[in-house]
């Protein structure tokens, strides 16, 4: 017995959701930052930018993670002001939780003190990257 | 499972990254065929390809094969390359909706064949046609709800 409903379904909703997940893919949002957390040196091991972090929790299944953390590291080279932390997101579970870390790559922006301006989950832009870095005094 | 994922020596296998895409490809025609038809013995088949994607690695299924013996060769020689643990994550979870679909269809429950497969399908339509990577949304989803 054929029937074409169930294909027409599953087609039609695994479409609209990867349209809107390829869009949100490596978007910079101010709106999903989680405020009220300060990242310091202590929680992240390492130190502070003077101005901006771009704060990186990758896992092992991730493809893209690599080619963010390409971008990244290769981004704050000539900055002296601004730093790249990557941090194995599953060996830091309770901070992941905290900061409600939910899909990697997720790069957190955080400015000077600590406090979280925004995040990006999935590979950001270059230009989108040097956007929201400039907009952290 | 990351423990054994984590080794060094499975660390270090990169593979062709247009490997597993295409083979989503040819999983997605699959499954589709598999729902259209209804027919279990698809689904079985498919199974079997996930569990080898899933245990020995994407590039050693029949799809992976047919990859690398006809495709590839016609390929720019260029290749990117990818990290060959997130594709077998995706085929593990594959495997998992097979086994169940599978199992709902013997004993006779069509609706489990029929969700369970459509789950497959749009896994392996969403990695084929959007390059969704499924162990990037799901793993540490699992890893936050089912460790401490």
């Amino acid at each position: 017995m054929k029937t074409y409903l169930p294909l027409v379904i599953v087609l039609a909703l695994a479409s609209a959701y990867g349209f809107w997940w390829k869009r949100k893919q490596g978007a910079i949002r101010s709106n999903k930052a989680i405020p009220g957390h300060r990242l310091t040196e202590a929680v992240l091991g390492e130190a502070l930018g003077s101005r901006a972090t771009m704060v990186q929790f990758s896992s092992a299944f991730c493809t893209p993670c690599r080619a963010t953390h390409a971008l990244l590291s290769q981004m704050v080279i000539p900055m002296n002001d601004v730093k790249h932390i990557h941090i194995d997101a599953e060996s830091h579970l309770e901070l992941v939780r905290e900061l409600d870390i939910r899909s990697t790559p997720t790069t957190l922006f955080i400015n000077k003190d600590g406090i979280e301006v925004g995040r990006a989950a999935g590979t950001p832009k270059r230009e989108q990257v040097l956007a929201a870095l400039a907009a952290i005094h | 499972m990351s423990e054994v994922l984590n080794k060094p020596e499975v660390q270090k296998i990169y593979i062709d990254a247009r490997g597993p895409r295409f083979s989503a490809s040819l999983t997605t025609i699959v499954l589709a065929t598999a729902l259209v038809t209804q027919n279990k013995w698809i689904l079985v088949a498919q199974g079997l390809v996930f569990l080898i994607g899933a245990t020995r690695g994407p590039q050693f299924t029949p799809y992976g094969l047919i990859f690398k013996n006809i495709i590839k060769p016609r390929l720019n020689k260029v290749a990117p390359t990818e990290d060959v643990r997130p594709p077998k994550f995706a085929q593990a979870v594959g495997f998992g909706f097979a086994l169940v679909g599978t199992i709902g269809a013997f004993a006779g429950a069509d609706i489990v064949f029929t969700v369970a497969a459509g789950f497959a399908l749009a896994a392996a339509f969403l990695n084929a046609a959007f390059n969704y990577c499924l162990g990037c949304e799901m793993y540490l989803l699992i890893t936050r709800f089912t460790s401490k």
